[in-house]
C-alpha cells in the first residue's frame, strides 16, 4: 500500500521541507516506520523511547483519529491519507 | 512581573513570543513564561495597583502576556476598548449551599461577561495579543460560546473572523455568533473533527487562530478568574473550587493564577482542592481519573452540554495531575443531573446557567452527597455560561397555566392559588 502523509508544519523542517510525501506499509506503524527510515529525526520528534507515540502527538487516518480504529495496528489502504497534527490544539 | 518567552512545559525548551504553540522538539504545549525578577515584593503597594485599575480583566495586565500593557492610549482608557471582559460577581450561595448541608459555598457568575461565558478572558488576551503580532484576521475552532466571542471581538475591534462550529450547535449559539457579521463555518463532524481541521486551516493561513497558533496567550486569560476570586475574598484563597472541564484549559489556569499569585506574596495558603466536572457523555478526564491513568483515552461525545463536548482534551494529563495533587477529584453527571443541577442552581441563587453551570452544579452537590467537602470549607463555584444559550435544556421541565383574564378563571385554573 502505498499512503500520502501529511506532514505539519512544526515537522516540516526535519523532512526535507516537505508538508506531504508517499510511504509503502500495511499498518499506520509500518508507514510510520517508512517515514522515519526516509526522515530519522522525525522518530525522536513523535515517538518515545519504547516506540509509541508521544503524548502530544494526534494520527488520523482519512481523518480518524487512529486511537479509535486500531491504533498503529490500524491497516491502511492504498491511496489513503495519514495525517500527523499536534494535540495541544482547541478548548 | 514582565512577560519572557514562551516554554515547553515537557521539555523546557525556550521560544521568542510568536504565534507559537508547540514545541518543535517533543510537540509538547507551549506555555507563556514570565520574569518576576523585578517584582518589589511589596504586596500592599501591588494590591492598590490593581484596585486602582479599570473595573474588567486589565486591572491584572501586568500579569498577562501583552508586550505593551493593557490596551488603549492610557490605563484608564484601557477599561474602553474593545469588549472588555471580567470583573463579574462572586455571589454568597447560602440558600445553595444550606440545601447541599455546607457552609459556605460562592458563586462566580462568568455569564456576566459581553457575551455572556468566560471566553471573553481568553479572547481579550489573544485577539489583543494578535494585533501586537500584526495579524488583520482572527479565527476559532469553538463548541459555541468561544464562536459568540470571537464573532463579537472581531467586531469591536474592526478585525475579519473565521468560525468554524459543528454544524449541529444549539441554535440560540449560532444566532448568538452569526448576528457579528462573521464568517460562520458549520462543519458536519464533532467538536474534535472542526479542531482537527483548524489545527491543518492554521498551517495554511495567515490567520490567529485564538485557540491554537495564539493558544499559549489565550489561556493565560483564565488566570483572571483565580485573580478576581481572590481579590474578591478580600485576597484570601478559597478551600475549593468546581469547575468545568471542556479541553482542561480553564480548570489548569485558574490553578496557575492562584500559584502565581501565591509564589509573589500577593495571597497566602495551600493551593485549593481543584475539582473538574464533566458530562457523563463526554467524559474523557473523569474517566482517565477514576482509572488511575496519566493520559485520556479520547471519546466521541453524546451529551447535551455541547459546550464541554471536547472528547479528545489537550490539557486532560495536567488536569489529572491537578486534580491529584490537590486532593480534589475530576467527576462526572448524567444529562438528568445536568438538568437537576441548571434548576437547582436558578431556584437557590437566580442565576440562570447553560448546560456547563448545570454540570458544574451537578458535581458540586454530588461531592456533597458523597461527604468529599468538610462543611467548614469555602467553596467556589465556577458558572461559566449563560442559561439563555441552552434554552432546549429547561424546555418542558415546569408547566404555565394559561387563563382567561379575569379573577375567576385565575382561582378556578391555578390550583395553588392563594384567596385573600
Amino acid at each position: 500500500m502505498t499512503v500520502v502523509v501529511k506532514i505539519p508544519t512544526q515537522l516540516r523542517a526535519a523532512a526535507g521541507g516537505e508538508s506531504e510525501t508517499e510511504v509503502d506499509g500495511a499498518t499506520v506503524q509500518e508507514v510510520l516506520d517508512g517515514l522515519f527510515d526516509r526522515f530519522e529525526e522525525l522518530r525522536t520528534r513523535i515517538s518515545d523511547e519504547d516506540g509509541s507515540l508521544r503524548r502530544f502527538v494526534n494520527v488520523y487516518l482519512a481523518g480518524e483519529d487512529i486511537r479509535f480504529l486500531d491504533g498503529l495496528a490500524t491497516p491502511v489502504t492504498d491511496g489513503a491519507e495519514l495525517t500527523i497534527l499536534p494535540a495541544v490544539a482547541g478548548g | 512581573m514582565a512577560v519572557s518567552h514562551l516554554e515547553c512545559k515537557e521539555c523546557k525548551a525556550e521560544y521568542p513570543l510568536e504565534a507559537l504553540y508547540v514545541c518543535e522538539k517533543c510537540f509538547g504545549p507551549l506555555e507563556v513564561a514570565y520574569d518576576h525578577s523585578r517584582w518589589t515584593g511589596d504586596v500592599g503597594e501591588a494590591r492598590r495597583r490593581i484596585q486602582g485599575g479599570p473595573q474588567n480583566i486589565w486591572r491584572y495586565a501586568e500579569f498577562l502576556p501583552l508586550a505593551g500593557g493593557p490596551p488603549g492610549p492610557s490605563g484608564r482608557l484601557a477599561s474602553r476598548v474593545g469588549l472588555p471582559a471580567g470583573c463579574t460577581p462572586l455571589i454568597r450561595a447560602d440558600r445553595l449551599a444550606a440545601r447541599l448541608g455546607l457552609r459556605e459555598v460562592w458563586v462566580k457568575n462568568d455569564a456576566a461577561n459581553p457575551t455572556h461565558s468566560f471566553k471573553d478572558r481568553v479572547v481579550s488576551v489573544a485577539v489583543t495579543r494578535a494585533r501586537e503580532l500584526g495579524f488583520e484576521t482572527i479565527a476559532c475552532a469553538s463548541t459555541g460560546n468561544l464562536a459568540n466571542s470571537v464573532a463579537a471581538h472581531g467586531a469591536a475591534l474592526g478585525m475579519d473572523s473565521y468560525v468554524f462550529i459543528p454544524a449541529d450547535l444549539e441554535e440560540q449559539k449560532v444566532l448568538a455568533t452569526g448576528v457579528y457579521g462573521t464568517k460562520l463555518v458549520g462543519v458536519k463532524g464533532t467538536y474534535d473533527d472542526v479542531n482537527r481541521l483548524c489545527t491543518e486551516l492554521c498551517a495554511e493561513r495567515e490567520w490567529a487562530f485564538v485557540n491554537i497558533n495564539l493558544r499559549p496567550y489565550y489561556a493565560e486569560g483564565s488566570k483572571t478568574l483565580a485573580f478576581e476570586i481572590a481579590e474578591q475574598l478580600g485576597w484570601e484563597l478559597p478551600d475549593r473550587c468546581v469547575v468545568p472541564i471542556a479541553s482542561g484549559s480553564l480548570f489548569t489556569k485558574i490553578a496557575r493564577g492562584f500559584s502565581e499569585w501565591t509564589e509573589l506574596g500577593l495571597l497566602e495558603g495551600e493551593l485549593p482542592r481543584m475539582n473538574g466536572a464533566q458530562a457523563e457523555g463526554c467524559s474523557p478526564v473523569a474517566t482517565a481519573f477514576a482509572a488511575g491513568h496519566e493520559v485520556c483515552r479520547p471519546v466521541k461525545p453524546e451529551t447535551i452540554a455541547k459546550s464541554l463536548a471536547i472528547g479528545n482534551p489537550a490539557d486532560g494529563p495536567y488536569a489529572l495531575d491537578l486534580a491529584r495533587r490537590t486532593g480534589g477529584s475530576v467527576d462526572s453527571v448524567s444529562d438528568d443531573e445536568i438538568r437537576a443541577g441548571i434548576a437547582l442552581l436558578a431556584q437557590t441563587t437566580g442565576i440562570f446557567t447553560e448546560t456547563a453551570g448545570g454540570v458544574t452544579t451537578a458535581v458540586l452537590a454530588k461531592l456533597a452527597e458523597r461527604g468529599d467537602i468538610d462543611p467548614d470549607e469555602r467553596v467556589v463555584l465556577v458558572i461559566t455560561g449563560e442559561g439563555l444559550k441552552t434554552l432546549d435544556a429547561v424546555r418542558g421541565t415546569f408547566e404555565t397555566r394559561t387563563i382567561e383574564p379575569t379573577v375567576e378563571a385565575f382561582q378556578a385554573g391555578v390550583p395553588d392559588a392563594v384567596t385573600v
